[in-house]
């Protein structure tokens, strides 16, 4: 995507003439939604969340009841029980917290050095800017695949296999972070301010410290949220990476469905289990969420 | 969203100016290199070091992470698919030559998965696209609860793929499916989504559409809420309906992005991996029990850590690579080829 494809589209000369003339009924103004609208949408937001329902609705039931026709519609009384079991044998308790940990680290560190990198991109002039932004985006069009056999031998080398270092630390910084974080501060962050922080003799750092992470409070905030949502549903290497005995919440979903002799049940409260903190997150920060997604990926 | 596409004409203009820069023109130019007056020698040149060296410090964790975990691996995955290499015996890795590149052209499972990849990439993406603009026209009424709407359409986006495949594949069970009784409920007969051939593929693209097209959706609402609103004044005055209006503004109108979102979604098609493994359950890196939905990135996967040849996989990985940036060029081809015609 380059950047000229995506400059706004200026008015041209005969609009201002017809703008004269008087305005029509309901052209260009923002219109009401009508009864179809919310028919349409509502059955859209029935389709996203009834799997989800429904995961719940089969993790509350026993095995059996899921076998037969028609499939349960209702909850049932085993919901605690199948997720206790679930927790043990799908070993959901060390998947939980290693997610966890490997979320919150790469979320740590891909915010902090997509804050600078963005802020170095956005606002400071240095040779080759331009250059190394659009390697950085660029970077976004190789495949993960392309690097898993090599990093699953030198892992091995290293004696690191099936331990979480080797899934941290490919994602401590990403190419969406640091272009997200450039587009945020090249109008959130005025220039004089550095300028006057630079005038009063500070340096970079205390730059970055007193003008740039407060302005980018809000972005890091979203980024984080998105990295974590991210790294949290990350599949591919942590799969290859990483055994059952030391599964991140995905490995061992994964372990879990293709257990040979599977209690779905089980299985759905297990599925259930592994996306709640997620779920949970997108209920307290759906908007924020939202609002990234729609400014961050128009440009990315 | 206006200011936002400021920001976007930036980095070519710098990108333009970048390369005839002067050595050491950089920092004078922007009158920020200038130290405070009646500072020391010492600190004024600790000052105009700190100017030069701190862009290259903050951006360099990305291009050393990027460096070490991406770039590099890439070369080395090229190096290993001239190799056998065994994940049994890592160390006895001999030159193999072209000999994997060879064994893949000649393989009915590779074109097969390449098929798959193809006609499950297709089917996944077009719907998915297509809809994600009528939701993105939708929700760009003025709406009650607007921010609820978005909310629920992207719930999918934070299901992780593990946990969506595996309540799929309960929902497309073959007895006591949800799916195939609602398809008995309104007379049609059951369908064996896990071994038909097109079934599968189908469920299987159910799910990536399900997952992602709420997210694209907002990506479309975030462009159309940046369309001027002169553009739809004068097409009303010019007699164009609503429907008129949507084809002949809003659609010209996003085509940058409807660009964009086809290149991203291309992408993840072509690397489609945790849905058809999970959804094959015990054959799932077989993509079934025919290979009927195995995608080369799950082909890639059975190659090398299930059946443990990973020169083969390597190999693998860089036919993907290349099949990219072939379709890489395709789509700038087209793109331009629209520009021109306008």
């Amino acid at each position: 995507m380059t950047a000229t494809e995506l400059t706004t589209p200026q008015s041209t000369e005969p609009v201002k003439t017809r703008r004269e003339r008087p305005r029509v009924m309901g052209a260009g103004k923002q219109l009401h939604a009508g009864p179809l609208t919310y028919v349409v949408l509502s059955l859209f937001a029935l389709l996203s969340l009834a799997p989800l329902v429904w995961t719940a609705i089969a993790a509350s039931r026993s095995n059996q009841r899921l076998a037969e026709t028609p499939p349960p519609l209702w909850f049932g009384g085993n919901l605690f029980k199948n997720m206790e079991r679930a927790w043990e044998e799908g070993g959901l308790g060390t998947a939980m917290f290693n997610t966890i940990f490997v979320a919150g680290m790469i979320t740590i560190s891909t915010v902090l050095f997509s804050t600078l990198a963005g802020f170095a991109f956005a606002k400071l002039r240095f040779k080759f800017s331009g250059v190394l932004l659009l390697l950085t985006i660029g970077t976004m069009m190789i495949p993960p695949q392309l690097a898993v056999v090599p990093l699953y031998l030198w892992m091995a080398d290293l004696g690191w296999s099936n331990q979480l270092q080797t899934v941290i630390l490919p994602t401590l910084c990403t190419a969406f972070g640091t272009f997200f974080m450039r587009q945020y501060l090249v109008q959130a962050l005025p220039t004089e301010l550095i300028e006057a922080a630079r005038v009063d003799g500070a340096s970079s750092l205390r730059v970055v410290w007193h003008v740039v992470f407060p302005a980018a409070r809000p972005a890091m905030a979203v980024l984080g949220l998105l990295t974590f949502v991210f790294a949290w549903n990350d599949f591919l290497w942590p799969i290859i990476a990483l055994n059952q005995e030391n599964p991140t919440v995905q490995v061992a979903l994964n372990s879990l469905g293709t257990g040979y002799v599977p209690d779905q049940a089980v299985i759905m409260a297990g599925a259930l289990l592994g996306t709640l903190p997620l779920l949970i997150a997108f209920l307290l920060f759906g908007k924020q969420i939202v609002g990234g997604i729609m400014q961050g990926a128009v440009k990315g | 969203m206006s200011s936002s596409k400021q920001a976007l004409a930036h980095p070519a203009s710098s990108a333009d100016a970048a390369p005839g820069d002067k050595p050491g023109a950089a920092g004078r130019a922007n009158g920020r290199g200038t130290p405070p007056p009646g500072s020391s020698s010492w600190r004024s040149r600790l000052y105009r070091w700190d100017m030069k060296a701190s862009p290259y410090a903050f951006i360099s964790p990305f291009f050393i992470v990027f460096g070490a975990f991406s770039l590099i691996p890439l070369l080395y995955t090229a190096w290993y698919s001239l190799h056998n290499v065994q994940l049994a015996n890592l160390d006895g890795q001999t030159w193999a030559g072209l000999d994997n590149y060879e064994n893949l052209l000649s393989s009915d499972f590779f074109w097969n998965a390449l098929w798959n990849t193809f006609t499950i990439g297709v089917i996944s993406t077009v719907p998915q696209l297509l809809m994600a603009i009528g939701l993105a026209h939708l929700l760009n009424y003025k709406l009650r609860g607007s921010t609820v709407w978005r909310v629920v359409m992207l719930t999918p986006y934070a299901t992780s793929v593990a946990a969506a495949t595996l309540v799929f594949v309960l929902l497309y069970s073959w007895d006591g499916g949800m799916i195939n009784w609602l398809l008995d409920f309104v007379g049609i007969d059951p369908v064996n989504w896990r071994e038909s051939d097109w079934g599968s593929q189908f469920a299987v693209s159910s799910i990536v559409i399900w997952r992602w097209t709420g997210y694209n959706a907002l990506i479309y609402l975030a462009a159309m809420q940046a369309i001027p609103v002169d553009l739809y004044e004068s097409a009303a005055i010019d007699g164009a309906n609503r429907w008129q209006q949507f084809i002949h503004v809003t659609i010209p109108q996003l085509r940058p992005t409807i660009l964009f979102t086809v290149v991203v979604s291309t992408i993840g098609a072509t690397q489609l991996f945790g849905e058809p493994l999970l959804f094959g359950g015990v054959s799932g890196s077989k993509g079934g029990s025919e290979h009927q939905y195995q995608t080369l990135g799950l082909y890639m996967y059975d190659q090398g850590w299930i059946i443990g040849n990973l020169g083969k996989a390597s190999a693998i990985a860089w036919s993907m690579f290349l099949i990219l940036l072939i379709v890489a060029v395709i789509q700038l081809l087209i793109s331009r080829r629209l520009r021109k015609s306008q």
